[in-house]
């Protein structure tokens, strides 16, 4: 039975598993194949805290790469179209990313596996 | 006698070249918008085609910008088509002679050594000299032959004529340019065998002709010879509306059109597939191209716009291009490369729709200000930048917002370039309606990717759109800023979408000369390196980019600088990690200068070293 509950100001979160094997991998294997520096990624949030367009909202370039890497691929459409494209990223990454052609084949990945 | 069956392969390809050209032009500008339609067809009765017909002369005959790059180069293009242009010029001329005035089918002045073997003096040629046409003639093909003796030297000596790399043609081609190759000494065997027969000819064909004759019987070989020359003829016609020889009508049509006012960059269109058309493949572009430093030498302008001709455009190959504009700068046909290509990047996309929902409401409050400042996503990647440009705002008194002071909104130009246009096109609404509620004059833009997209796409009603170099410059006309020497050498680096995209050369230079004694690079202006850090590039690895802006580097340090000045945050963003020397934009340097307290820029680079 659903309480209304009492907002603190924070939720929390379910348990929640992801079945790695279960999951699609096609989508990042092509993206991977397609720009091969999304390998060299770190997770170290540099793309994120320069981002533009997450002045503006909580877009987050290692948050893609984060569901891109479990194949989490239907959060992804969404996030990906925030995207400005400006470049910012890929100038402070410090493992040198392609980011940019990274968003691009990944939304080309996307649109051509799943149409 | 003035026909014979000899000249069917010549007269059968020339009709059949009319007839293609003709359909496939007025298939063009039936495909034509409407009002570039009625601009082409207002051009055809106005100064336009004075203009036009001025600029086919110095181009498509003389080569002017051919011969700008290279004597030898521009003296072989032009010795082909000034020279057979005059050949058929004066071989009309002479015909006209012998049949009384009248118009003659297009095969008679051609084969006229064939059917007239008349050695008097003609009596147009009293007024003139004895002979004029029969020299006249020789003459010209003399000429035609020389470019084609340098033609064949070029195969292996491409250096000679200013080109370390030139252009890997198809087969297809190579047909097409044999047939071209073999008309000239075709035609100068077969009209120096009949002179050796009838004992006719001008210096050139009665000599060759007498020499033959005595080692050879000519009274046999004459007409075989009139058929190989006829024969080629007809091969090159046919080749030619497939071949990159379709560029020599095409081109004339491009100039028309172009000087009509007719706006390139639209592909697909009718005007981009006469832009595709008038392509020679001369190869010009492949060694400005600084692709090749890293192998990247698939994706050059010469062979990409060969792929849009064939309809097989690389999508992958397309992405790999700076867009830095030096392949059309050197253009002597001066093709959009680049408005082409953003069009062939659209075309091929298909990713997913952006959705900018998520941006700010627009806010109702309207400012009244003077200036507005913008400074871009890069210009918030380099602070430096920014801090300097609102330190000269203010010693100016400037009355002025910074528009995007708490995070930019991107101007739509990297979008643009990566062939997104719908998507660009929200971000320029966007980006229009905050900067319109500013009520402002100018907008001051510190990054030159923005200051494009604000000049070519934005409707600002009459904004005046400045970059921050050009604005500066005005504000010390205007005696609102004072510069003081700093006592250094610097050299300016041209950033690519300021220089070659907008055309603004002077303005920097005539700032950092008040403040610095500004010295000159090998490869400056129109003819500057791009930094290697271009958004245009799609594909390219770090490290691929890292040797672009090394080899840059190398050039830009050469006089050995203490400062190297740009006026682009993203050059100086890609420079500063691989630049020995320290890179500043040109703004800081000028913050630096009006600022007396400060010590000078000199003893801290000293102090750095």
């Amino acid at each position: 039975m659903d309480k209304k509950a009492v907002n603190f100001g924070y939720i929390v979160t379910r348990d929640r598993q992801i079945d790695f094997d279960a999951n699609d991998h096609t989508i990042s294997r092509i993206v991977a194949n397609a720009e091969p520096s999304l390998n060299l990624c770190i997770s170290c949030g540099t793309c994120s805290a320069t981002c533009s367009a997450a002045q503006f909202t909580d877009f987050s370039l290692r948050k893609i790469i984060l569901l891109l890497r479990r194949d989490e691929i239907k959060s992804l459409e969404k996030e990906i179209s925030k995207c400005m494209l400006c470049g910012k990223c890929q100038l402070v990454c410090p493992r040198n990313v392609s980011t940019r052609n990274l968003i691009i084949q990944i939304s080309k990945a996307l649109t051509t596996v799943h149409p | 006698m003035t026909f014979d069956l000899f000249v069917l392969p010549f007269f059968i390809g020339l009709l059949f070249l009319v007839a293609v050209l003709v359909i496939k032009y007025s298939r063009w500008i039936a495909l034509m918008d409407a009002p570039d339609r009625v601009k082409a067809g207002m051009a055809l009765f106005s100064v336009n085609l004075l203009k036009s017909l001025r600029e086919v002369f110095l181009e498509s005959l003389l080569h002017r910008k051919m011969f700008k790059r290279n004597a030898l180069l521009g003296y072989m293009h032009m010795s082909f088509a000034l020279g057979w242009f005059l050949l058929i010029v004066m071989g009309n001329l002479e015909s006209r002679i012998y049949s009384g005035g009248h118009i003659n089918p297009p095969y008679y002045p051609i084969f006229l050594k064939f059917f007239i073997h008349d050695k008097r003096v003609l009596p147009f040629e009293i007024f003139t000299l004895p002979g004029f046409f029969r020299f006249t003639m020789d003459l010209l093909l003399l000429y035609v032959l020389s470019g084609l003796v340098l033609a064949l030297f070029k195969r292996t000596r491409s250096k000679w004529f200013g080109l370390k790399r030139t252009t890997k043609h198809n087969s297809f081609d190579r047909w097409a340019l044999t047939s071209l190759w073999l008309i000239f000494p075709m035609r100068l065997l077969a009209e120096s065998f009949t002179a050796g027969i009838y004992q006719g000819g001008g210096f050139l064909t009665n000599t060759l002709g007498s020499f033959f004759a005595l080692i050879l019987p000519v009274q046999y070989l004459a007409y075989p010879a009139w058929w190989a020359y006829s024969t080629m003829l007809g091969v090159f016609f046919v080749t030619l509306p497939w071949s990159r020889f379709m560029h020599i009508p095409t081109e004339i049509v491009l100039i028309f059109l172009r000087n009509a006012g007719i706006e390139p960059g639209k592909y697909p269109g009718s005007f981009s597939e006469i832009e595709i058309r008038s392509c020679p493949r001369c190869g010009v572009c492949i060694d400005v191209c600084q692709m090749n430093q890293v192998g990247l030498t698939g994706s050059t302008a010469v062979y990409f716009i060969r792929s849009l001709r064939d309809k097989q455009p690389d999508i992958s190959l397309n992405a790999n291009c700076m867009m830095c504009g030096r392949c059309l700068e050197a253009c002597p046909v001066g093709i959009d490369t680049l408005g082409l290509r953003v069009g062939a990047r659209n075309v091929d996309n298909k990713i997913l729709a952006s959705d900018f929902s998520y941006l700010p409401a627009r806010q109702e409050t309207e400012k009244n200000v003077d200036v507005v400042y913008f400074a871009g996503c890069m210009g918030h990647l380099t602070p430096a930048v920014k801090r300097a440009m609102l330190q000269i705002f203010e010693a100016a008194g400037i009355n002025y917002t910074f528009l995007d002071e708490d995070g930019s909104i991107c101007c739509g130009r990297p979008l643009k370039l990566a062939g997104m246009k719908d998507a660009a096109l929200k971000l320029v609404a966007e980006n229009t309606s905050k900067i319109k509620r500013t009520n402002a004059k100018i907008l001051v833009t510190s990054c030159p990717i923005c200051y494009k997209v604000f000049n070519n796409d934005y409707k600002l009603d009459g904004m005046q759109v400045m970059h921050h170099s050009v604005f500066i410059d005005k504000l010390v006309e205007d005696k609102k800023l004072t510069l003081n020497p700093l006592g250094i050498k610097t050299v300016y680096h041209d950033p690519c979408e300021l220089g070659r995209g907008s055309g603004i050369y002077e303005q920097p230079r005539h700032v950092l000369k008040q403040i610095s004694e500004v010295a000159g690079v090998t490869e400056e202006r129109a003819n500057a390196l791009c930094c290697g850090g271009s958004i245009g590039e799609l594909n390219m690895s770090a490290t691929q980019r890292n040797v672009i802006r090394d080899n840059a580097l190398n050039v830009l340090c050469e006089p050995n600088p203490d400062i190297l000045v740009t006026a682009c945050p993203l050059c100086k963003k890609t420079f500063g990690p691989g630049s020995g020397t320290p890179v500043l934009d040109i703004a800081e340097l000028v913050a630096e200068s009006m600022n007396q307290e400060k010590p000078a820029l000199k003893s801290k680079t000293i102090v750095e070293v």
